[in-house]
């Protein structure tokens, strides 16, 4: 959490989180992907999310922006569980994808992993070659049924990740020698290659130099076609570039989430227009 | 300016003089190895010969060579290796991936005082439970002997080796749906692999010189021994029996047993290092 010494305390929101976007995402046209409820979130005593309800629909982008420690990342972990690798973590309230919550008792947390990918902050390729990267999670899930549909599935992976043109002739060598912005999107064709239904994005881009941070994002406007993307950012221009919803996290709350163009242009809260033009955080 | 002119001297000085020291020490180090080594070489080359590699230990005067001592040795480690190494390198995983618990407390207490046990007392310990219900000494009993002192080395090294592969790569498996399991067995292992071989090449190095816990167990033998039931000779045995008899000419031969032993360290190193290189 952000001490809270270096930030002036803003009055808080009148009515509350939920009231609103309830109101706002019954009015979408597209049924929601992943639907949040109450969500509470503990390391140990110290509670990292308050009551945060959202709905994500499907095939949007949605863009997850606070100051750091806002508790945006812990909550991007909670959609595929994987706060559940750290010890002493728990979980309160509901996350449903498709209606299903993925907190039950029952939840197979590795199919749910599957069909909820992730990209995370700083790229982390196996030290195995570009090929078997890509075909890792093909393997362990039994994908492909044969040599063939492997490698068809490999490299329509890397096609969509947009990184084919690069690797296309040294797929056996080690995926550690390419740069941090090809790693990177071998990273996420390793996510693309299982097929999963929503990606996680943890501040993808923020180890990357522009040029980089551009093939990101271009491939994540493209990626929006098929997934439902949720992705965690520090720059407020790449959210504007990319999301088509924003979600402003404060202290572990939800202030405010709308349209991005809405949350940019004329956010309802003072909290969030303070952030966006950057008063504070 | 005058100042900061002489704290810049001040601070190139001691770099200069800190430098110079590890160097030294550095150097040092390497220098009584290599002592070793060359006065090894220097002592043992002269009594080598194609009939002391080859021919079974014979009466003063009589030449004779450590041909089933080499046998024995290569026996011992390898029966040793195949006992120990699994156990440690699993016990080492299952610390380093599930071992956070009170169980696992207790495992790396234990390992670490097995390590720090006397290996002769290992030797008196597989005395009791193999040698003397059987009746006999035999290489099965000296291989489990220098099998004990492997495991609680390759079981640390495992796991310290383990715990360097970086936390955001089993992350990057259990994302796209791989189950713990997996996460080891596929990712974590084989980016620990050379360290791992490199842990089991330090407990295989550590035990092929031990003399003591052989001393009870595979005891030694004039003859060339292929069975596990049986005593059987060993180098350092061998060595260790030369050296204290009161001939020259046996002295020679321990001398260039010594050299051979090393040698043979060596190579397992180099094969083991070509194998488990990094490949990625």
């Amino acid at each position: 959490m952000s001490s809270p010494i270096t930030m002036p305390k803003p009055p808080m929101p009148e009515t509350s989180v939920r009231e609103q976007t309830d109101v706002r995402e019954r009015a979408l046209p597209s049924p929601a992907k992943i639907s949040v409820r109450g969500l509470n979130f503990f390391y140990g005593r110290t509670q990292a999310l308050s009551n945060i309800s959202l709905e994500i629909s499907e095939r949007v982008v949605m863009a997850l922006i606070g100051p750091s420690g806002c508790g945006k990342s812990t909550f991007l972990r909670t959609l595929n569980r994987m706060n559940d690798t750290i010890p002493g973590t728990r979980a309160q309230g509901r996350v449903e994808l498709d209606g299903q919550n993925i907190y039950e008792p029952n939840t197979d947390v590795v199919d749910l992993r599957r069909r909820v990918g992730m990209v995370f902050q700083k790229s982390n390729p196996f030290p195995k070659s570009i090929f078997d990267n890509v075909a890792y999670g093909l393997r362990i899930n039994r994908l492909a049924a044969s040599k063939a549909e492997m490698h068809e599935r490999v490299e329509k992976a890397l096609t969509d990740a947009a990184l084919w043109p690069e690797v296309k002739d040294r797929l056996k060598s080690s995926a550690l020698g390419l740069s941090g912005g090809q790693q990177q999107r071998l990273c996420i064709a390793r996510a693309l290659a299982v097929r999963p239904e929503v990606i996680l994005m943890d501040e993808p881009a923020s180890a990357l130099d522009p040029i980089a941070t551009q093939k990101i994002e271009e491939l994540i406007v493209e990626l929006k076609k098929d997934y439902t993307i949720v992705i965690v950012t520090h720059n407020m221009q790449q959210a504007a570039r990319v999301s088509d919803r924003t979600a402003f996290f404060w202290l572990g709350k939800l202030v405010e989430v709308n349209s991005t163009e809405k949350i940019f242009t004329a956010p309802d809260q003072r909290l969030t227009e303070d952030y966006i033009t950057g008063r504070f955080g | 300016m005058a100042s900061a002119a002489r704290q810049n001297s001040r601070r190139l000085l001691t770099n200069r003089v800190m430098t110079t020291l590890t160097a030294a020490c550095a150097f040092l180090a390497v220098v009584v190895l290599l002592l070793i080594l060359s006065y090894i070489a220097y002592r043992g080359i002269t009594a080598i010969n194609w009939q002391f590699l080859t021919d079974t230990p014979k009466p003063v005067g009589e030449g004779g060579g450590i041909g089933n001592a080499i046998v024995g040795s290569f026996l011992l480690i390898s029966l040793a290796s195949v006992i120990g190494l699994p156990i440690g390198i699993a016990a080492g995983v299952y610390l380093a991936e599930f071992g956070a618990g009170w169980f696992g407390h207790i495992v790396r207490f234990v390992t670490d005082t097995l390590t720090g046990v006397p290996s002769i007392i290992v030797g008196v310990f597989v005395y009791a439970i193999i040698v003397l219900p059987q009746k006999h000494f035999s290489t099965l009993a000296g291989a489990v002997a220098l099998a004990l002192i492997m495991i609680p080395i390759a079981a640390r090294t495992t796991e310290e080796m383990i715990r360097l592969v970086p936390l955001s790569l089993r992350e990057g498996a259990l994302a796209l749906g791989a189950p713990q399991w997996k996460v080891t067995l596929g990712v974590v292992i084989p980016a620990a692999a050379s360290g791992i071989a490199t842990g089991a090449m330090l407990a295989v190095a550590r035990v092929s010189g031990e003399t003591a816990p052989l001393l009870f167990t595979a005891f030694g033998s004039r003859f060339f021994n292929w069975y596990l039931d049986k005593p059987t000779a060993s180098m350092p045995v061998q060595i260790y029996n030369y050296a204290i008899s009161p001939y020259d000419e046996w002295h020679a031969q321990a001398w260039a047993a010594t050299l051979v032993l090393m040698t043979l360290i060596l190579i397992i190193n180099i094969i083991v290092r070509f194998f488990t290189r990094k490949k990625f």
